[in-house]
């Protein structure tokens, strides 16, 4: 018995050893072997990452996912969600829980250097906006002094509004919940004046209150919020293979290419399709990916222009449109380099 | 060990296998040698991932400009210029002040109810044990959810305040009051009330002595209240009353100026105050009935009434049986103030290990110091409890 | 004291004459008497009275007429429960716990796959009654039950999944080995001569085969019948991975509390022998671990949990988002229970120990045998106590992004589809009930053990 005992614990401590001392093999391999990407998402934000009723994803975050697992597997499914709360995301990047945080998550240059993320995009310009009710008459941001602003703690969004309130050398009250639910629930009853978050929060958040319309949400955008997916540090494959995911869709967008027509384009003599969709080139296997890659992103998730219509756009319950998220063809700062 | 003084072991040598002195030895070094290895590879792997990931350690992030704001803050702070340093001690010093309030405030309710339960008074009892039934088989955080959600948020918003006499004001932004302005002198009236204090302490000593000796009873205690109250309001008037108030102002949103308590702190306060007060009642309960009947019964014979019976008599016994069960319902208290974090209110653990955390990305560091800070005040405070429950503790002759 | 007469009494103080019989009090018993003695003995008794009486007037009827008279029992959305829509004041909107109590137990959990669910709660209650009903039979086999074949189960079909399906495997192969073995041991006796001291062995070699076989090995039997009956239902059924992620509900919350329960008792044990220990090295970890782990609150412990843990393990090995906490929350309960079994061992008087070791036992046969069954019996008010407060704190998880039963009420109240005036009273007073009858419950059980064991103390 007591052998067995030792026998045993020697057993497991030196597992444990080689467990630890185990080299680090790419992601992607990891990815490909393990056989399913997973995927940080926001616990339940309408329109960027949300569960239904029987637990399946949808979002502009989810679908870039999606996208992902498509471009791995050619199976948008196989992708793991977990949901994390804006306090413990940056913990599960770093700690390898997930292999990718697609949660509206802002860049910026101290996430981006001493947090040890590497952002590989933009997938949507945000910018931190108010929301307050009809009733209070005020149609400015610059009118709340005073105000008590309810916000969720460990965001850009709390530093944002002290920069914002001592700017403008206004008092203010600020009342910080660990959730979005209890920040959300305290502004509907009255605790707090405005609640501020990022704009695209604002009008998700806005279908949680029991008369949305009763609500506004302020013209003033008090900060720049750039969203996007975010990785480890150490990693250059990994980024470039989520980087240029979002490329991939933009540029789909840029040449008109789609869902419903990506099969007629397979056989488009337009040298730029033909790179995008693999029929030329070999620009796959650079990202360790086979070269129809950006074909299968298309064929199961759409391009960008797609996916945001479809989530926050007009064919969803927010109808958020497009303004700085347009294309830089039409006026927006989406902004694709070229696949060539 | 055993085997050693029965002395019948016989006297050839035990196999060293199964010496227990031996074997105690090879268990400790066994158990050091796997604690060892758990820490040190938890260390090194900690080392590695964080060197991998590339997160900043150490603790050079105290001195760093916060940039966010606090409501609740009882030193200045300030999204220009101040530090997450600073901002740790906001949230120690909110944690603090609930906890020492809560304290003061559950053992009295506590003591109430306890006393209430052994009442004859029948109402009375049964509402008493309703009472830590239904509050020591519900969870805190239900409980607190409860205060904050269902009892403070329903308050009228700031433009309907409920107004009470004296410039008081009760909406869902909280307990708006007039905030004291101390002018120039009010100095001589803090310290005249400390002299008034000694002066008071004084008496009372006095007073003792001379009942020892002489059996006169002196009216202690409206002459100690005459002096702590009477004295700093004369020099109070003699200085030309150096007080005045800010009164509370409608502004546009809510009231402004005065002094602000706000709904997240009262909830936590009356939860805290109730749930703790439920438990302190049944250690009540349990230390008067440690009290055997004799004594009380002893009492009645030497003609002593009810009120001095349990003042003199059961009180005193049944404190040493109270004191060291009440020491961990305190700290309990002190631990569960931890709970702010789900209602909003800036404590330690909101402050520090919520949004510092998450603004430097230091989980280590972080949650260390928070546990640290706990773990100094629970011991600091069986300390202090250690050294009066020996006072308290029955002299043996 | 002499038995002097009342005329010749020699003392002035002394009363010469009997005093005149007074009129017998109105009443010593009855309705009357005992409202007075009770309720209006003195000027401050009567006030308390009178403001108790007070409260209960005015706040009884308001709470039976918003929880009961007007309460709305049926409805598919809020609709029903606005008082402007249905014409009449609205108390607790019953419809809404009506409509959500699925997600109120199972949380997202696949509704094709909650039978799996059901299954583990039955097993679950089975082996509660099991542990705590004073006379049911084969305890050791309950306990067997409790503490190792339903947490295995309840794993295997919580999850379910590939892995889980190769280790069902393992541990039927495993278990069936054994019986195999131990049936094989049992028709050869004389094999039993290898590990058996001769006294032992006449009692064994006197018994059937049969009898040897089953004596001992129940627990392996209904081990392996249990998990076969798994693998019948994993081959016919099909058991689909279901990540933690979509585990919510009164699930988690029994879940977390079986788990500490599960785990903290034999850690406790053990803890509490190694702060009673002889061995200052033991005794001092044992120490330290217990009194750092009660000098700080949960929450920092589930933080640590939450975003410590991940660091101090390998990447590779990063635990799941649910197992961090209860990690966290069986080792804070741990904690706690040493230190109840601790007070039991130490109410264990000095001739039990003196006694098992002139009896040439060991330490471990020693506390095995004789020491903690007795000591474990009278702690076990203690015990429940502890549970009753790990019961409490596993609200606590909602701060780290559990769904447990407090966090899916919360999730609810912020649903449009439910959202009225009165849906948070209505889901905190559902809470509150549920919380109270179990907790409530543990509470009568430990004070009619309380009973028993004062009961037997008495004699």
């Amino acid at each position: 018995m007591r052998t067995f005992l030792a026998a045993t614990i020697v057993a497991a401590a030196t597992a444990f050893c080689v467990g630890g001392a185990q080299a680090q093999t790419g992601l992607l391999a990891q990815i490909k072997s393990r056989g399913v990407l997973t995927c940080g998402v926001g616990p339940g934000l309408a329109g960027f990452g949300i569960p239904d009723a029987q637990g399946v994803w949808s979002g502009l975050d989810v679908d870039l996912c999606k996208a992902i697992s498509a471009a791995i597997f050619n199976d948008p499914n196989k992708v793991k969600y977990i949901p994390l709360s804006s306090k413990d995301r940056f913990t599960a990047l770093q700690s390898g829980e997930v292999d990718l945080l697609s949660r509206n998550t802002t860049w910026t240059m101290s996430r981006d250097t001493s947090l040890g993320l590497n952002f590989a995009g933009v997938n949507y310009y945000d910018g931190q906006g108010f929301l307050v009710r009809k009733k209070l008459g005020i149609d400015s941001a610059l009118k709340l002094a005073g105000a008590s602003v309810c916000t969720q703690q460990g965001t850009t969004t709390e530093l944002n509004l002290a920069d914002f309130f001592r700017a403008n050398k206004m008092k203010y009250e600020v009342v910080a919940f660990a959730s979005a639910d209890e920040t959300v629930k305290a502004y509907e009853s009255g605790r707090c004046d405005a609640f501020t978050t990022d704009a695209s929060g604002l009008y998700a958040e806005r279908l949680k209150l029991s008369a949305p319309a009763d609500h506004i949400v302020l013209p003033e955008i008090i900060s720049k919020e750039p969203l996007g997916p975010a990785v480890r540090h150490g990693d250059d494959n990994w980024l470039d293979v989520v980087k240029w995911t979002h490329n991939a869709m933009l540029n789909a967008e840029e040449l008109g290419v789609t869902k419903a027509n990506v099969d007629e384009m397979l056989k488009s003599e337009n040298p730029e399709i033909k790179r995008l969709v693999g029929t030329e080139g070999k620009f796959g296997e650079a990202i360790g990916l086979p070269n129809d890659w950006a074909y299968r992103i298309i064929k199961h998730v759409g391009n960008y222009g797609e996916s945001f219509e479809r989530n926050v756009g007009a064919g969803s319950l927010l109808k958020i449109s497009r303004g700085q998220n347009a294309l830089w063809t039409k006026g927006g700062l989406q902004y694709a380099p070229p696949i060539r | 060990m055993s085997i050693n003084q029965t002395g019948t072991v016989p006297s050839g040598k035990v196999s060293l296998f199964y010496d227990p002195k031996i074997r105690g030895y090879v268990y400790q070094i066994a158990l050091l040698a796997i604690v060892g290895f758990l820490i040190w590879s938890a260390a090194s792997n900690a080392l590695e991932n964080l060197r991998a990931q590339k997160i900043a350690s150490g603790f050079g992030f105290w001195n760093n400009a916060a940039g966010f704001d606090v409501n609740q803050k009882l030193i200045p702070f300030s999204a220009s210029g101040s530090t997450y340093g600073q901002a740790f001690y906001v949230g120690l010093l909110n944690t603090l002040l609930v906890a020492a309030i809560g304290i003061v405030l559950s053992t009295f309710l506590g003591f109430f109810v306890g006393v209430s339960r052994l009442s004859s008074n029948w109402v009375l009892s049964k509402l008493a044990m309703i009472y830590v039934e239904v509050i020591r088989n519900l969870p805190l955080l239900l409980q607190l959810f409860f205060w904050y959600n269902a009892v403070l948020k329903p308050l009228p918003d700031a433009r309907n305040s409920i107004a009470l006499p004296g410039s008081i004001f009760l909406n869902n932004r909280g307990l708006i009051m007039p905030n004291p302005q101390f002018g120039p002198g009010f100095q001589a009236v803090v310290v005249s009330f400390f002299i008034a204090v000694v002066l008071a302490i004084a008496f009372y000593t006095w007073s003792k002595k001379q009942q020892e000796r002489t059996g006169t009873q002196y009216p202690n205690g409206s002459i100690t209240f005459g002096t702590i109250i009477g004295l700093p309001l004369l020099v109070y008037f003699i200085v030309g009353q150096p007080l005045s108030f800010e009164l509370p102002q409608q502004g546009r949103f809510n009231l402004t100026g005065g002094l602000q308590i706000y709904p997240e702190f009262v909830a936590l306060l009356i939860g805290l105050t109730t749930y703790t007060a439920g438990f302190i009642a049944e250690v009540v309960r349990a230390g008067i009935l440690a009290v055997s009947k004799g004594q009380t019964e002893a009492a009645n014979a030497l003609g002593l009434r009810a009120g001095p019976t349990l003042k003199l008599v059961v009180i005193p016994q049944a404190m040493r049986v109270i004191i060291p069960p009440l020491t961990s319902n305190y700290l309990n208290l002190t631990k569960n103030s931890s709970l702010a974090v789900a209602i909003g209110y800036p404590d330690l653990v909101q402050v520090f290990t919520g949004t510092v955390l998450n603004q430097t990305g230091q989980a280590l560091e972080v949650v260390a110091i928070t546990m640290a800070v706990y773990l100094t005040i629970s011991l600091v405070t069986s300390l202090f409890m250690n050294i009066y429950n020996k006072r308290m503790a029955l002299v043996e002759r | 004291m002499t038995d002097a007469t009342l005329e010749n009494a020699p003392h002035a103080f002394v009363r010469k004459q009997t005093l005149e019989q007074e009129v017998a009090p109105l009443s010593v018993a009855g309705p009357v008497a005992w409202v007075r003695n009770n309720l209006f003995s003195g000027p401050v008794n009567s006030l308390m009275t009178l403001v108790c009486l007070y409260i209960v007037v005015t706040s009884v009827p308001d709470l039976v007429r918003f929880y009961l008279i007007d309460a709305v029992w049926s409805g598919a959305n809020r609709d029903a429960c606005l008082a402007d829509k249905i014409g009449r004041p609205v108390g607790a909107c019953w419809a809404y716990i009506a409509d959500r109590y699925q997600y109120f137990i199972y949380g997202s959990y696949p509704v094709t796959q909650r039978w799996r669910v059901n299954i583990v709660f039955v097993m679950f209650a089975l082996g509660v009654v099991w542990m705590l009903w004073d006379n049911a039979p084969l305890k050791k086999l309950g306990a067997f039950f409790f503490f190792v074949t339903m947490p295995i189960s309840a794993y295997l079909l919580l999850l379910g999944g590939d892995g889980a399906e190769s280790f069902l495997r393992f541990l039927i192969l495993l278990t069936f080995g054994l019986a195999v073995l131990y049936l094989v041991l049992s028709f050869v006796p004389s094999l039993a001569r290898l590990w058996m001291p001769p006294a032992l062995l006449d009692v064994e070699i006197a018994a059937t085969p049969w009898e040897r076989f089953f004596q001992p090995k129940r627990l392996i039997l209904m081990a392996l019948v249990i998990f076969g009956l798994i693998a019948v239902l994993a081959e016919t059924a099909g058991l689909p991975r279901v990540d933690t992620g979509l585990w919510g509900g009164m699930m988690v919350t029994f879940l977390i509390a079986a788990v500490g329960i599960v785990f903290s008792l034999p850690l406790g044990v053990v803890l509490a022998l190694g702060r009673r220990s002889k061995l200052p090295i033991i005794q001092l970890m044992s120490v330290i671990f217990i009194e750092f782990v009660r000098g700080v609150p949960l929450i920092t412990v589930l933080f640590m949990a939450n975003t410590m843990l991940p660091l101090f393990v390998p990447q590779e090995y990063s635990p799941d988002r649910l197992l961090r906490p209860l990690i966290g929350v069986a080792l804070f309960a741990a904690a706690y229970m040493a230190e109840v079994i601790r007070g039991g061992l130490q109410a264990i008087p000095k001739g039990q120990y003196e006694g098992a070791m002139s009896l040439g036992l060991g330490y471990w046969q020693m506390m095995r045998l004789i020491i903690l069954p007795q000591a474990l019996r009278i702690v076990i008010p203690g015990i429940v106590n502890t549970f009753i407060g790990l019961f409490k704190d596993t609200t606590l998880v909602t701060i780290v992004g559990i769904f447990d039963f407090l966090r899916t009420i919360e999730a609810t109240l912020v649903d449009p589809t439910w959202s009225t005036p009165t849906t948070r009273a209505t889901g905190y007073a559902f809470a509150a009930v549920f919380y109270f009858l179990c907790c409530w419950g543990m509470s009568r059980y430990s004070i009619a053990v309380e009973k028993r064991l004062a009961a037997g103390q008495r004699r």
